[in-house]
Parts: C-alpha cells; structure tokens; sequence
C-alpha cells in the first residue's frame, strides 16, 4: 500500500511540475508586455526598466520560474493590479463562497443523483427508467447559466422566495441564514453534474448486478433488498467514488459561469471579473490554485479508492 | 465477426450503420433534430421571415405574435429569424472542435501507442494539460489567443484534445495486440500500411460516438463562452450570444431567453442520444473505454 502512495504522490507531484512550468509560461504567452499592462500605455521607458527591475522580469526565465515557484510555494502568487493587494489575500477573500458552493451542490449531487440512479437500476427496462434515463441526460444537455437565469425569474422575480444575487458571508450579519443566497445557484450547478453521477450508479449497479456473488447471495436466499443494499450498491459505489475527482474539475468549470451569472462573489468569478479588467496574475494565481486543488482531490480520490477496494491491492 | 464486433466497422454499409437507430426509436428522433438543424443552417436565408439584423424600434421587446412567431429582442430584431441564423455558428463551431479533437488527437494517439518511447512522454504531456478543468483552460486560452469564432474553436477543443488522444491511444494499444495486426506485421507489413489498412478503419466507430458527445458539449461550452463575452464577437448572432443580450431583459421578456436556449438543449439532448445509441451498438471491447462521458 505504501509504496503505491509514495508512487502515485510522486506522479502528481510531477503533473504538478509540468502543469506549473505552463502556468508561468502563460504570462509570457499573453500578448504585450506585462509591465505596459500594469503601468499602462502612457509609460516612460524610464519607469518601464525600474518597474521591470523591481519585478525581477530582467533576470533569465529559468531564475524567474524559480523564484516564482519558490514564492508560491511561501503562500506568495504575487500582486493583484486591480485590487493593489497580494493575489493570496484577493483568492482567500472569494474562497468562502466557492468553498461553500462547492459542498453544497456536492451534496444535492450525491442525494440526487445516488439515489435516483439505484432506483432506475432497479427497474431496469421499466417505463420509469427510461423516464428518469431521458430526464438525467436532458439535465445534462442544459446550459447551467440558462437554468440559473430561469431560477431567478422564477423564484426570486415572480415568487420572491429567495434572493436573487450575492452573498454576505456567514460571518456577518444573517449568519447561516445567508446560506439561503447559495440555494438557487447550487440547485442550477447541481443539476447536470448530478445527471451524471445519476448515469454512472445506474450503470455501475447494473453491472455489479451480473456478478456471480450476487447470483450467490440471491441463491443463498438473503432478503432481495439486502443483496441490494450489501451486495450490489456498496460495491457500486466505488465508482462513484473515482467519478468524484471528475466532478470536482466540473463544478469548478462550471461555478465560473454560474458565479457569474449569480453574481456570486466566488473564485469563479474572480476569473472572469480579471480577465476583463486584464489582472493578469491574478488568473494565473487562481489557476495554479485550481490545478494544485484538483491534482489533490484526484489523489485522495485514488487512495481512497484503493482503501475502499481491497480486491486492487490483491492484483 | 459477430453483430455486436461487426456493427460499425468499415465494412457494415448502410444498413449497420442504420441498425442503433432502428433499435433505439428516440434516437431516430435524434437524428431527425440533428438533421433539422442542418436544414436551419443550410437554408436559413430561406427559412428566416426577416433579415436577423433589421431593427426596428417601435417594436422593441414585442411577445410572441403572428407576425414575429418568437417575439422580437430589444432592438427590435426578429427573434425567430435571429433563432434560425445561430445555428449556423452551432454547427461551425460544433464542427470545428470535433474537427479539431481529431485532427490532433487521432495523430497523437496512434503515433504514441506505436512509438511507446516517444509516446510515454507525449502521453504525459496530455496527463498535464488534463489537470485543468476544461471551461478553465478554454478561459486561458481565450486571453491569450484572443476572443473570436476560430479561438473559441482551438480553446474548447483544446479541452477535447486530451480525451481524444486518450481513447484513440487505449484503443490503439488494444488493437495492437490483436491477432491480425500482429500477422499483418510479421509478414512485413510497414507502420504506415498498418495504420492505414487496420488501426484507422477500425477507429472510426468508437471516434464517431466521441464525436457526437464531443459536438453536445461543445454546444454547451460555445454557449458558456458567448454568455461570458469571450466568444463570438456580440454581432454575429448565435444561441450563446441571444441569452447574453436578453439577460437583461429576464423579467420584462421572459421569453427572449426560452428560445435560443431551447435551442442549445434540443441540439445537444440530440447529439446525446444519438451517442449514446451508436455506443450501445458498439464493440464491446471498446465500449468501457468511452464508457465515461468525456
């Protein structure tokens, strides 16, 4: 076991180098130069060399990348242009939301999409199957942010049951209250990620259903909700565990446009908002952010997987 | 060969080629949307009562009527012609990703499964580039290339790049080993035959489920980057592009945004299950491996 962590910690470690050395190269890929972007197109050269030099951008790439790792590894990714702070503090200050946003629609996902997917297994072939099969893959052929703008209309114009953009952090005035505001946005983002988790326990039961162990336990005479309960979902749901990581890298794709749409003060966002307003080392930051949390969550996602299935460590 | 290893090879002709939507009804519906999509796009000067660009201020923001079927937006464009137009931005860029999905996967894929020296590190390489989330990378891509139809193309299919080059080098790895792939190489044959006679024939069904799946969410993602202001430039009139101008207009025209986003949903729920019929229909060797969506 140990050795397949060290193995696999190593591997994305190394993913990590590699994804890193892009993530740096992207400042330099953008068009223009980095320092009239920061100073603006009024420039002196004068202030451009002492900008540049200040910045360390007349040093050879290699010390460059080197030092930039070095700094991100110390919690440094550099200044915000826009916000005039460090880029750490700028993401930290959007984390709340996201990380919120992120548990909530994770956990519609799994109550929506686990349960609904075993029962559509179960009635393999009947009407209701096929009409929660069609329903799922609709779900999954929905724009989230066209969904989310109908929420909106619906719940929060006409029926004025929720609220319809922002969020005030739980920490202030309303406390958990103000999770009310995340509602609206989690159900748009939950809904095609939950689709597809719905697909895949569909999928993976029926196909542990044609295992031989549970032709036995069915022989042996154990109750048929037991056999689907013991036999079937819990050996199912392991690959709804390794799906999780994929998911993950969804949400995260997606809150970009949901968190906008919702006017969501999330990481999300934050992209978006940056890219319009050219603060340009705040996307690489967040960036680096995203893949360093999505390479984690993987790893964690496989180990578990190996913990959860003893049968792939016997192999 | 049996059915299931036969249907979709090269040699099945049209009747296999028809089998999955015979079997599957509501994936002849499918097809029938699909098809009805390239009518719209094909015909569209015919097919649009107005032209997409006439405004008309008087008749800002007008319901559905008999004149203007879908209404009309607030500059006063007919939202039924505009509809009509958009597909045509569906289909290019539709086109253009899975266009560009293969072009660089199917080369990547093959040419690393035959070469494993070289092709470890190709393989690795696309193991980096999948460690961004797709609609991040696009994002990336897009400030650095620039906001336009062919950039938006290059950074959604970027993200499609990645699974391409997956399948096609397990795939390849696969039919590597098989029996006469091996016999046509001990006779002599030379890499180029065999990719030519036995590994690209044999390629084209599973590619073909992954390029329906690939076209859904490039829909999705197209619309997601349009909606943002990073895709098509706002004058061309796409699905993505009607919701972003109408967003402003939810509550006082509601029905501005039903119309091109129902679009986008009957597009890709059709290209869904034309997939997922030609998936069911495939080799089941292959099957697990385009098992996972994307």
């Amino acid at each position: 076991m140990w050795s397949y962590v060290f193995k696999r910690a190593g591997a994305t470690a190394l993913t990590l180098v590699a994804a890193s050395v892009i993530i740096f190269a992207f400042i330099h890929l953008i068009p223009g130069d980095p320092i009239y972007i920061r100073l603006g197109d009024m420039a002196t050269p004068d202030q451009v060399d002492a900008v540049r030099h200040s910045l360390g951008l007349d040093r050879p790439i290699l010390i460059q990348y080197l030092s930039w790792v070095s700094d991100a590894l110390h919690g440094d990714l550099g200044q915000s242009i826009f916000y005039q702070m460090p880029i750490m503090s700028v993401i930290a200050d959007h984390a709340e939301t996201s990380l919120l946003l992120a548990s909530i629609t994770m956990t519609w996902v799994l109550l929506i999409g686990v349960p609904i997917g075993m029962i559509s297994a179960m009635r393999h072939g009947t009407w209701l199957d096929q009409v929660l099969s069609g329903a799922a893959m609709l779900m999954a052929s929905v724009p989230t942010f066209w969904v989310g703008l109908y929420m909106i209309l619906i719940f929060a114009a006409w029926l004025g049951w929720l609220p319809s953009s922002g969020y005030p952090s739980i920490f202030d005035d309303g406390g958990l209250a103000n999770l009310r505001y995340l509602l609206l946005p989690s159900l748009t983002l939950a809904a095609p990620n939950a689709a597809l988790i719905l697909r895949l326990t569909r999928a993976s039961m029926l196909d542990v259903s044609r295992e031989d162990y549970v032709r036995t336990a069915r022989a042996k005479g154990i109750r048929p909700w037991q056999v689907v309960t013991r036999h079937i979902f819990r050996n199912a749901l392991l690959a709804v565990v390794s799906a999780f990581g994929f998911t993950f890298a969804a949400l995260l794709s997606e809150a970009v446009v949901t968190e906008t749409v919702f006017a969501l003060p999330g990481i999300g966002r934050l992209v978006v908002q940056s890219i319009m307003q050219r603060d340009y080392p705040v996307i690489q930051g967040v960036v680096l952010v995203i893949v360093v949390l999505y390479l984690l969550v993987n790893l964690i996602v496989d180990l578990s997987y190996r913990m959860l299935d003893p049968r792939v460590e016997l192999q | 060969m049996t059915v299931a290893a036969g249907a979709l090879t090269k040699s099945g002709g049209i009747r296999t080629w028809l089998a999955p939507f015979v079997a599957r009804p509501i994936a002849l519906v499918g097809l029938a949307v699909l098809i009805a999509v390239l009518i719209l796009a094909a015909a569209a000067p015919l097919l649009a009562p107005y032209n997409p660009d006439a405004y008309d201020a008087l008749i800002r923001l007008s319901p559905p009527n008999a004149l203007h079927w879908f209404g009309t937006d607030q500059l006063g464009r007919d939202t039924l012609s505009r509809v009509i137009y958009s597909s045509r931005m569906a289909l290019l860029v539709g086109v253009g990703v899975v266009v560009f999905a293969l072009l660089t996967g199917v080369p990547i894929g093959v040419f690393s499964a035959l070469f494993p020296r070289l092709g470890h590190v190709l393989m690795r390489i696309v193991d980096v580039l999948m460690a961004f989330p797709s609609l991040l990378l696009a994002l990336v891509l897009i400030v650095i290339l620039g906001p336009s139809v062919a950039n938006s193309i290059i950074a959604i299919g970027a993200g499609f790049l990645t699974t391409t080059t997956r399948i096609v080098y397990g795939l390849t790895l696969r039919l590597k080993t098989e029996t006469y792939v091996e016999a046509s190489r001990s006779m002599g044959s030379r890499t180029g035959w065999l990719v030519h006679k036995h590994i690209l024939p044999n390629l084209i069904s599973p590619l073909l489920v992954q390029a329906s799946f690939v076209f859904a969410f490039a829909q999705l993602s197209a619309a997601s980057l349009d909606f943002l202001g990073l895709g098509a430039p706002p004058d061309i009139p796409s699905w993505g592009n009607m919701l972003a101008e109408s967003r402003n207009f939810i509550t006082r025209a509601p029905w501005l945004l039903f119309f091109p986003g129902m679009m986008i949903v009957l597009t890709a729920f059709a290209l869904n299950l034309v997939g997922d019929a030609l998936r069911d229909r495939l080799d089941p060797r292959f099957r697990e491996m385009l098992g996972r969506k994307i």
